[in-house]
């Protein structure tokens, strides 16, 4: 695998629109060639270049290709975008769309990320060290496909609206949630160590959320079924199951009708 | 205005009968003419297709409907967006695009003229300012009457007089081109929670059915003789067995007689015919009735169709039947907006995405493409995709493609994840016959041309008529090596004349043209009771004035072109 570093040396004046910088744009470029990939300051198209040091040739495919981001990077969106492969590594804090529209790969953020983190996410891994923002995992604005496949590791908090409309994959947050959690969710598994603020679950229709800490108001929608032993990441412990959302249409699959379950450690 | 010669091209012009052969086409002043100067600028067409601009009958591309589907799917807009290029301002959406990019990516197909086929009339001057903002392209807007509270108040007493001045009235204050109907009676039902799926289910309150309504506005619009004729969005769309309906709807017009002095020959317009060619009692032994639709319209010659294709796409439902939209929200389980419309009519919006894994959709494909092929004339059938209900309009070129070749349909049926059930449930397999370039002329110019009351005006290349000219890179001497040639070849023209303005060249907007804004104006005998009837509606029960209500001026309507009727002799 070919590393190729990319280093901050400009910071733009206004959000760089970075959606070029994934190991499938990178694959089969020398250094010289990356730097001319175009990124968007404002309504201005300019390139990579321009801003960023770069080093390193990529490797022959996405797979083949590492990239390193170096600097501060908290006024660049949309590093990861659709990357399929190969791996990304980004040293600092960054903006928005981190990982958006992902089918592969690794990208491990060490920082902390803003909104919309893996938006629309097929696969691959995404870890984020500090803390991610709101609508991780969610869908696009208006559209009802949140993430679908891979997995996600928030080592911190997360925002609001995490999983919101996701339809499959995983995460894991150690910290806290905000609320809205796996709002309007048809599928998919998300696991809380932390706390979750209100509305867990709302409109929710399929899917799993395990909550280790407290829930601030429980949805009404959602009903106790009683309690039961799991193991959960690695924990054996025991968790009150509840269905819902009561108030949402609900899906059959083989006879049976389909709710969405959530756990919440005792 | 400049002066060109359209050199050596194979020119198809259904309304002068010429078939291919090479002939050059002679532009001066904005009109086709039989020769120019030597002066003129030469365009070489040598190897290339030569038709009329392309025009739609049947599109929702302006209006408050259109608008709240791009609102409310800001997904559409997510990865196809183009920023501003040479002429061109940026635009963007898939499935409804912005008003920009309408009228450019019409342009580029070759089409000069298109129908926004459902205007609400209390919101026409919204539809007339997104007219005013497509450019190139002219344009006319249908106001629905199907739902109306005077037309169902006076059709109910047979008042075909007082009608006819009501409908004479509409046109004038929102600047109409025709008399459209969707769901006869059934969207004023939903708004009492109810529906009307058969044309003899009576309407909740006003105790008259779907039938006397639509027969009612055929009588009025030949009593008028207007330039399109009725055009309608039957009753029960889109459901197992609508077929039946749709035959008892096109029964209504047996017997009916064309009046109108546009050369127009029919007097009902079948709009998006594959939603209402359905057999089956539900979605599990769904079938084709195409043939029983082209059956009945090839027997009935004053009735015209559009087929309303199917392009298996993602994309955004809207229309006037309010109750078929809550219907499909149930099935698809996605978002629902909706909207009543006053005394008027309503409408409703809902995405849908027409997937080739999905049998239903792969058997709604089929069915549009029976369609046409199975439709003997030409001139009575109409290509489109029911904008953007079945599939964008920027489709066509997908569907030409299908329809002029039997290898591409073949290769589309086999790529069906249920194959077996489409050849079982429809005859698409057993059907060899591909589209020629005439008849696809036929399709696209000279036929909805004459339908709309436009004949002597656009869909042709006779001298006289304006010059919309679509040159399209396709050599009919040569054979086709691949399917997929054929939609390259209509997607972008290499020219493209709109009023003899060249407007596209290469594929590329050169010019954004002066467009016009299509209406028509009816001259009818003074009616005292029914302008007393429109102060009193407006006093009792309108949220607006009649001062709020008319489109007029500038702003609305910058380049009207209104087609005069005289309606008083009667």
């Amino acid at each position: 695998m070919e590393t190729v570093t990319i280093t901050m040396k400009n910071p733009p004046a206004l959000y760089l629109e970075a959606d070029n910088v994934s190991p499938d744009a990178f694959a089969g470029k020398t250094e010289a060639q990356i730097a001319e990939l175009s990124v968007h300051e404002g309504n201005t198209t300019t390139t990579l270049g321009k801003y960023f040091e770069v080093s390193g040739n990529a490797g022959a495919t996405a797979a083949d290709t590492k990239i390193i981001v170096k600097g501060d990077v908290k006024k660049v969106k949309y590093l990861g975008f659709k990357m399929s492969a190969g791996e990304l590594v980004i040293e600092g804090s960054t903006d928005l769309y981190v990982g958006a529209w992902m089918t592969g790969g690794k990208l491990l953020a060490k920082g902390n990320v803003e909104g919309f983190a893996a938006t629309a996410m097929k696969g691959g891994e995404l870890i984020i060290e500090g803390n991610a923002g709101n609508y991780l995992g969610a869908a696009y604005r208006g559209d009802w496909r949140g993430m679908s496949g891979g997995k996600i590791l928030v080592k911190g908090n997360a925002g609001s609206d995490v999983g919101m409309y996701m339809t499959g994959g995983e995460m894991v947050i150690n910290g806290n949630v905000d609320v809205h959690l796996m709002t309007h969710a048809e599928g998919g598994k998300t696991i809380v160590k932390g706390n979750a603020s209100s509305k867990v679950g709302g409109q929710m229709v399929d899917g799993t959320i395990y909550i280790f800490g407290s829930i601030d108001t429980m949805m009404p929608g959602f009903k106790p079924k009683g309690e039961v032993e799991l193991e959960v990441d690695g924990v054996k412990a025991t968790f009150a199951h509840y269905i819902g959302d009561m108030g949402e249409r609900h899906k059959k699959r083989k006879g049976a009708i389909v709710y969405a379950n959530l756990y919440k450690k005792i | 205005m400049s002066e060109y010669i359209i050199k050596n091209g194979h020119v198809f012009d259904p309304v002068q009968g010429i078939k291919g052969d090479k002939k050059d086409i002679a532009i001066k002043d904005g009109k086709i003419v039989d020769k120019v100067g030597s002066g003129a600028k030469v365009i070489d067409a040598s190897g290339k297709t030569v038709m009329a601009g392309a025009v739609e009958i049947h599109a929702h591309i302006a209006g408050p409907k259109v608008n709240l589907g791009r609102i409310y799917r800001p997904e559409d807009k997510l990865f196809s967006c183009t920023p501003t290029k040479g002429m061109e301002r940026m635009g963007g959406g898939a499935s409804i695009p912005t008003t920009f990019k309408t009228g450019y990516e019409y342009a580029k197909m070759g089409y000069t003229t298109a129908m926004e086929a459902a205007m609400p009339p209390m919101f026409s001057r919204h539809v007339h300012e997104e007219i005013r903002d497509t450019p190139i392209i002219d344009e006319g807007a249908f106001p629905v009457f199907g739902n109306n509270w005077f037309v169902l108040e006076y059709l109910k007493n047979h008042e075909i007089e007082n009608t006819a001045a009501y409908i004479a009235w509409m046109l004038r204050v929102t600047k109409g081109y025709a008399v459209k109907v969707v769901n006869p009676g059934g969207t004023e039902a939903w708004a009492w929670g109810l529906n009307c799926l058969s044309v003899n289910d009576p309407v909740p309150y006003f105790d008259i059915t779907p039938a006397e309504i639509v027969k009612g506005l055929i009588e009025a619009n030949e009593y008028l003789g207007l330039p399109h004729s009725m055009h309608i969005h039957p009753n029960n769309l889109g459901n197992p067995g609508c077929y039946q309906t749709t035959l008892d709807t096109l029964a209504l017009a047996k017997g009916m007689k064309a009046n109108n002095k546009f050369g127009r020959e029919t007097v009902m317009h079948l709009t998006h015919s594959q939603f209402h060619s359905y057999k089956g009692t539900n979605w599990g032994d769904f079938e084709s009735g195409a043939k029983e639709i082209t059956d009945y319209v090839n027997q009935n010659k004053n009735i015209t169709i559009d087929t309303g294709n199917v392009t298996l796409d993602e994309t955004t439902t809207m229309t006037a039947d309010g109750p078929f939209e809550h219907h499909l929200t149930g099935l698809n389980n996605l978002k629902w907006a909706n909207c009543d419309v006053e005394l008027e009519t309503a409408a409703g919006v809902v995405p849908y995405i027409y997937s080739p894994n999905i049998s239903v959709c792969a058997i709604q494909w089929a069915i549009g493409m029976e369609i046409p092929l199975m439709m003997k004339d030409p001139m009575r059938c109409y290509i489109t995709t029911d904008h953007p209900n079945a599939g964008p309009f920027t489709r066509y070129p997908r569907v030409i493609k299908w329809l002029m070749s039997k290898k591409a349909r073949d290769t589309q049926i086999n790529a069906f994840k249920h194959k077996d059930k489409v050849l079982s449930q429809t005859s698409i397999g057993s059907i060899d016959k591909e589209l020629s370039l005439y008849e696809l002329a036929q399709m696209t110019r000279a036929g909805p041309a004459r339908t709309l009351g436009l004949a002597n005006m656009c869909g042709g290349l006779k001298p006289g008529m304006d010059a919309d000219v679509a040159v399209y890179n396709f050599n009919p001497d040569k054979p086709v090596a691949n399917p997929d040639d054929i939609e390259t070849a209509f997607s972008r023209c290499a020219y493209t004349f709109k009023s003899g303005v060249e407007v596209v060249r290469n594929g590329e907007i050169v010019n954004n043209g002066h467009k016009r804004t299509l209406w028509v104006n009816v001259k009818v005998n003074d009616n005292p009771q029914v302008m007393r009837d429109i102060n009193e509606k407006f006093i009792k029960y309108y949220s607006m004035t009649q001062n709020n209500y008319e489109a007029l001026g500038h702003h609305f309507v910058p380049n009207p072109y209104a087609l005069e009727v005289d309606a008083t002799h009667v």
